[in-house]
């Protein structure tokens, strides 16, 4: 290489990737893509003012009463992990969704694409779950629906649960209410679901003594709102973990927020697995999480209800919203560094090294 | 896990910080040459805690960043065949081609997989003997010697249909064409760890006697960073040029010499071209003859495709260092993580988008109105 001369005016770089016009798998990543999808394909197609809040769960009048109203599909692999199945994350994420309106999920809907092949055993396996789960959460499943597609035209099992439920009176809880000064809390360690499901995905067993976090938190929203004079906001951080939600809540509100990692509680196996595979804890997928957007007032006595309750033992406040950069979220390392914690753009990706 | 919460001790970082503080006298610029340091500096903001004038440039090291558009071309084409399953890690998949990246092929139907390692590439060609199994050998020194033992493997479970785009790429070259150049600013190489437990020092002395800079091999937790800096900065200001070794933990002097063995029987240096950069002569390794059989390049015929790479943006002024990356005019606006314009915005590795992910919001507002919000979320919560 003896001759070699650099002429960085020489340098140079590709040209953009264009858009192709299909759908990618990012599209239901969470991240923007998914936000995009919803925005600007969605929403526009259905038009209404309820869609436009792009919440968890939409929160709609019928004969004087407030009804929550959500719906969500699942497609996780494998079915059955450490800590569950793709049952238990059919209830309690459709009762989330309403719990972060502050709604009681009362009813469920739960309807079932199977893949032609599919072992009854497993489908009865999934029922059971779904079963155990509902009484659990106390919700009642009176509807549902079954498909079959074809083999291969399908993962297994699909489940598409919808939930409703009473919104009570006088509870206002959406992303937008969130304010400066408020305190942001999160109920427990995240990450815990994203990485059980890795560890057992075919290709990548890994020995993590982790499992999934999924668990129904309209228990402990309940027990938050006993306490709390006006909680602003409340959202689950499932797909795109921690960082995507904080993102979502200082976007609808206008706000900033500005948390603390090392408050973050990252359980050890999660950071170790995070680590070798290149993740961000942030980033990762919880199922049994809220994050909470409490008035500084109310802070102390909500956490302390949320330790009391079962679902929240391990909940603790990670940061706070502020006036200063509305619509971006911060983290600031125990070092005293900060870093923007932006929204992912699909899929978070391993890091090769 | 050990050696990781013992290395992000804050108490022992200020120490570090203390030391560097007293010890430079004036303005050095360090390149830390690996991109999972730029990754753990810009995500732990050790760059906001340095002194004034003492600057990080962010080296060419992210193996995606610098993977040549006219490789990511070929890839595109063996991925895009009926009878391949193409592996690859995973931050790979969303690099731009020409017209298209690996999850766009994907979702036209081609069997593309992330993998977390090459050996689980040689786990599914055994399983799908019916079916062409090709692994993306990219990375630095790093990943080299687990892409060798799966051409190995594969050699000696006696496959016929797994193969491998080897697009290897080594760090001394690198340092060299960068003293090199013109307008290097460079006084100093943190270089990357991971590399050196590899192939060990010995490539290093003449760079640091050559071009008489202090190379410090460093790890990538921030006291491991901190350290490599406290130790790069002495040697400035003493007005030396040693090669050390601030990461005795992971690197030995000699390397690993079994990895090497096998290095040597299956790669061959070859010169590469570097995305943003150009071709740096013997800054690669490619299959050695013998191994040809397991090139996918050959197998597949893909060696006539050839792709230029059209001048649009600065990556390469970014990648030696001569503009920060908020500098260039694209930045956060034409250019980003969703839309990069250049390789080192695809990455999370990469320089601009470590800047775009971590830097993007000035934080002067954050960090000077931040205590008082921690202060009140103290107060807040009874137990942190």
């Amino acid at each position: 290489m003896a001759d070699t001369v650099l002429d960085p005016s020489a340098w140079t770089c590709p040209a953009p990737l264009r858009e192709q016009g299909v759908v990618v798998m990012g599209h239901g990543g969470g991240g923007a893509l998914s936000a995009e999808l919803m925005e600007h394909l969605f929403a526009p197609a259905y038009g209404n003012d309820v869609l436009a809040d792009l919440a968890d769960s939409a929160a709609v009048e019928l004969g004087g009463t407030r009804l929550a109203l959500s719906t969500d599909s699942y497609v996780v692999r494998p079915l059955f992990f450490p800590g569950g199945c793709i049952g238990d994350l059919a209830v309690n994420g459709t009762v989330n969704d309403l719990a972060m309106s502050g709604a009681r999920a009362a009813f469920l809907s739960c309807a079932f694409i199977l893949e032609e092949g599919t072992e009854l055993e497993v489908v009865g396996r999934i029922a059971q779950a779904i079963g155990a789960a509902a009484r659990a959460a106390g919700v009642t499943v009176v509807t549902g629906d079954t498909k079959v597609v074809d083999s291969g035209h399908g993962d297994g099992v699909y489940v598409t649960t919808s939930g409703i439920g009473l919104i009570p009176r006088g509870v206002d809880i959406r992303p937008q209410r969130a304010a400066p000064g408020d305190v942001v809390l999160v109920s427990g360690p995240v990450g815990m679901h994203g990485i059980a499901i890795l560890s057992v995905r075919e290709s990548l067993e890994f020995g993590a003594d982790v499992t999934s976090d999924t668990a129904p938190l309209g228990g402990l929203v309940s027990s938050m709102l006993e306490v709390a004079g006006d909680l602003h906001a409340l959202r689950d951080p499932t797909r795109g973990g921690l960082a995507t939600t904080l993102n979502e809540i200082a976007a609808a509100a206008g706000c900033g927020i500005v948390i603390d990692e090392h408050r973050v509680p990252v359980p050890e196996p999660v950071a170790n697995a995070c680590g070798f595979l290149g993740l961000d804890p942030l980033y990762v997928a919880n199922e049994g999480r809220l994050v909470a957007c409490v008035p500084a007032a109310d802070a102390e006595a909500v956490l302390a209800a949320m330790r009391a309750h079962p679902c929240g033992t391990a909940a603790t406040a990670i940061g706070a919203c502020v006036a200063d950069h509305p619509g971006g979220v911060l983290a600031r390392s125990r070092f005293g560094g900060t870093r923007v914690v932006d929204l992912p753009v699909g899929e978070q990706l391993p890091r090769i090294c | 896990m050990r050696y990781v919460e013992e290395f992000n001790d804050p108490a022992l970082a200020r120490r570090l910080l203390d030391d560097i503080r007293a010890t430079a006298t004036r303005p050095w610029a360090l390149m830390e040459v690996c991109g999972g340091q730029t990754h753990s500096i810009i995500r732990h903001g050790i760059d906001q805690l340095l002194p004034d004038g003492l600057e990080l440039i962010h080296g060419p090291g992210c193996p995606v960043c610098v993977t040549p558009l006219e490789m990511i071309d070929k890839a595109l084409a063996i991925a895009s065949r009926p009878e391949v399953v193409f592996c690859s890690f995973g931050d790979m998949l969303r690099v731009p081609g020409t017209d298209r990246d690996l999850f766009r092929v994907k979702s036209a139907g081609g069997d593309v997989r992330v993998v977390y390692s090459p050996l689980d590439a040689v786990r599914i060609a055994r399983r799908t003997p019916d079916r062409e199994v090709v692994f993306f050998g990219i990375g630095f020194e790093t990943t080299a010697p687990a892409n060798v033992m799966a051409v190995h493997q594969a050699d000696r479970l006696g496959l016929r249909n797994f193969s491998m785009l080897v697009s290897h790429v080594r760090v001394p070259p690198a340092i060299e064409a960068i003293m090199r150049s013109p307008e290097c600013r460079v006084q100093g190489f943190l270089a990357a760890g991971h590399v050196c437990s590899v192939m060990g020092l010995a490539e290093y002395p003449p760079l640091a006697e050559r071009h008489r800079v202090p190379i410090v091999v460093t790890g990538f937790e921030p006291l491991d960073i901190l350290e490599g800096i406290r130790r790069a900065v002495h040697q400035l200001e003493r007005g030396t040029h040693r090669v050390e070794n601030a990461y005795p933990r992971a690197v030995r002097d000699e390397g690993n010499p079994a990895a090497l063995a096998m290095l040597a029987e299956v790669f061959v240096t070859t010169d590469r071209s570097w995305r943003g950069i150009g071709r740096i002569p013997d800054s690669g390794w490619s299959l050695a003859p013998a191994w040809r059989s397991f090139d996918a390049e050959h197998r597949f015929q893909v060696t006539g495709v050839t792709t230029e790479e059209p001048a649009v943006c600065r990556s390469g002024d970014v990648l030696q260092g001569l503009v920060k990356p908020h500098e260039c005019e694209a930045f956060g606006t034409l250019c980003t993580p969703r839309t990069p314009l250049g390789a080192t915005m695809v990455s999370s590795e990469g320089a601009c988008a470590a800047y775009y992910h971590y830097r993007r919001l000035r934080p002067a507002a954050a960090t000077a109105r931040a205590p008082q919000d921690a202060g009140s979320t103290e107060e807040a919560t009874p137990v942190g």
